[in-house]
């Protein structure tokens, strides 16, 4: 059994290693016999439940006084806030200000008259364009061609794809991608990781995907009704638990459709703060299809695309990245893949999302996306 | 002190430090409150059982259950009190007091057998089965409370 290692970098504090979590008795070397009186030790389970309220680094070194009636002692409380390793995942990490001294400032000053005075109003230009040259394509191709099915599906979709790109370079996107493009084939399902809505954009305007997405209010609900349902895509909503079952058969359905347009799923369920991935859904996986995992990886010295649905709304958020420098990101399609026999969908998902953290450099957390929404209920506490 | 405003003064540090008799520093006891407004989120001057749950590391402990019924609802003062059982400084009775209403899971008072057979079947709860726990019942089987004496 290998030994919990309780390293003193800084940098290992990021990866929770789940033995942690277990009572220390239940990990020690079966030496001869285990005696009872170790079983019912509460102690060191105690101080880690107090570690846990506390919030201490992992990596402080605990002094354990032998006996039954013990209770660990917590050094040096070193108070590193929101570190558990749930908060972490979803926290914006601001920028360092760099600025602050006679000669930086000036120039960061220069930068932003550029960046609101010139890319501002350049890329509203750009932005405006694109939507006119849209929408003037799109309702006559939509309304027109009610009849000829096959020729207004492609030319709808090469028209997602447009606007899309034209979104792109409204924040000035350089996107590199890597591996080969996808294909429309039945019975397959891309994953990816996802940062923030744009994620879905910057994929789109590569290939027209059909996705799966939460029906969001405002001007973004009024869109998905409208274009992107062109595209063929499935609204599910948060709330609601009866919703899984239903969603499931959609998903199930179009995926087996021969000439839907491929579907994307975002197996996270939420937007993470692209230094981690949490928990991947199972239900990407357990559709009976191939499973194309795409990674995507923010530049973040240009700007940081995390968008946090709780602190900013979308357009707040799509103002934001429109009066920075530039979007850079690599989007990597990687290698497809099945459920090995023997796997469960757990597994599975667990597979894929190695994959994809390993190519984007992320890692890999052990938490539900889900719990950024509402507070973990009795049952899913390990029981 | 016992709404939540996001100031702590002078005073208050030491109201706090004094309820706990000096076991914690003035700058651990801020810390402290820094971390306690952090986990009670709706600012009301107590983190409820739903708060702690929401740390996950403290989810996954077994004793979860049994810390949440001492700790739920305390107000800032209480909660430094309460971890104060943890300090190097506290007294062996603190600590053993504290472990005991740990192992009193009905509260009672007393920690009697049913008690301990809690605690063992909430700290294996999936590394032994019932079978292996009967090993309790064994009639003649001494259980000897050893308190180490400094």
């Amino acid at each position: 059994m290998s030994k919990l290692n309780s390293s003193s970098s800084e940098l290992e504090l990021d990866r929770p290693n789940i033995e942690d979590y277990l009572p220390t008795d239940s990990l020690h070397e079966p030496s001869g016999k285990l005696r009872l009186r170790d079983l019912l030790d509460v102690s060191p389970t105690l101080t880690e439940a107090a570690g846990a309220i506390v919030d201490v680094r992992k990596d402080l070194p605990v002094d354990v006084i032998g006996g039954m009636f013990s209770i660990t002692v917590l050094n040096e409380i070193s108070f590193v806030h929101g570190q558990d390793s749930f908060t972490r995942c979803f926290k914006s990490n601001p920028p360092e200000p760099w600025n602050w001294n006679v000669y930086l400032f000036p120039l960061w000053c220069l930068g932003v008259v550029v960046r609101y005075g010139i890319l501002f109003p350049v890329r509203i230009l750009i932005l405006t364009l694109g939507w006119l040259i849209f929408l003037s394509s799109y309702i006559p191709v939509h309304l027109l061609l009610k009849g000829h099915d096959k020729l207004r599906k492609r030319l709808e979709r090469c028209l997602v794809e447009l606007i899309c790109s034209f979104f792109v370079a409204s924040w000035t996107g350089v996107v590199k991608y890597h591996g080969p493009r996808p294909s429309m084939r039945p019975k397959q399902v891309f994953v990816a990781n996802h940062t923030s809505m744009i994620d879905f954009i910057i994929l789109e305007q590569m290939t027209a995907f059909a996705v799966i997405m939460q029906k969001h209010p405002g001007w973004v609900g009024l869109l998905q009704s409208t274009i992107l349902e062109s595209v063929g895509c499935i609204w599910f909503n948060r709330s609601e638990a009866k919703d899984r079952e239903i969603v499931a058969r959609k998903l199930r359905e179009h995926v087996e459709g021969a000439d839907n347009n491929p579907l994307l799923i975002f197996p996270e369920g939420t937007c993470v703060n692209n230094h981690y991935t949490v928990m991947f859904k199972k239900g990407a996986f357990e559709l009976g299809s191939t499973v194309c995992p795409i990674a995507i990886k923010y530049n973040k010295i240009f700007v940081d695309a995390f968008w946090n649905s709780r602190k900013q709304s979308f357009t707040m958020h799509l103002l934001q990245l429109m009066t920075s420098w530039a979007v850079v990101c690599d989007v990597w399609y990687l290698e497809p893949q099945n459920l090995k026999p023997g796997e469960t969908p757990i597994e599975f998902a667990e597979r894929v999302r190695d994959i994809i953290s390993v190519r984007a450099g992320l890692r890999k957390v052990p938490w539900d996306g889900y719990l950024k929404y509402s507070r973990p209920s009795p049952k899913h506490r390990e029981r | 002190m016992g709404n939540a405003s996001s100031m702590l003064t002078q005073y208050d540090i030491e109201e706090v430090q004094h309820h706990c008799n000096n076991l914690f520093s003035q700058q651990e006891i801020v810390s402290l409150y820094q971390r306690f407004c952090q986990l009670d989120r709706t600012a009301k001057g107590f983190i409820s059982a739903d708060e702690f749950l929401s740390v996950p590391e403290f989810a996954l402990n077994p004793l979860s259950q049994r810390l949440l019924r001492m700790v739920d609802g305390l107000n800032f003062k209480d909660f430094v009190a309460f971890l104060s059982a943890f300090s190097a400084k506290a007294s062996m009775p603190q600590k053993i007091e504290l472990i005991f209403k740990v192992y009193d899971s009905d509260y009672n008072g007393k920690v009697t057998f049913n008690d301990i057979l809690d605690v063992l079947r909430d700290l294996t709860g999936g590394f032994m089965t019932d079978k292996q726990r009967e090993i309790l019942y064994k009639p003649g089987l001494k259980m000897d409370v050893e308190i180490p004496v400094d």
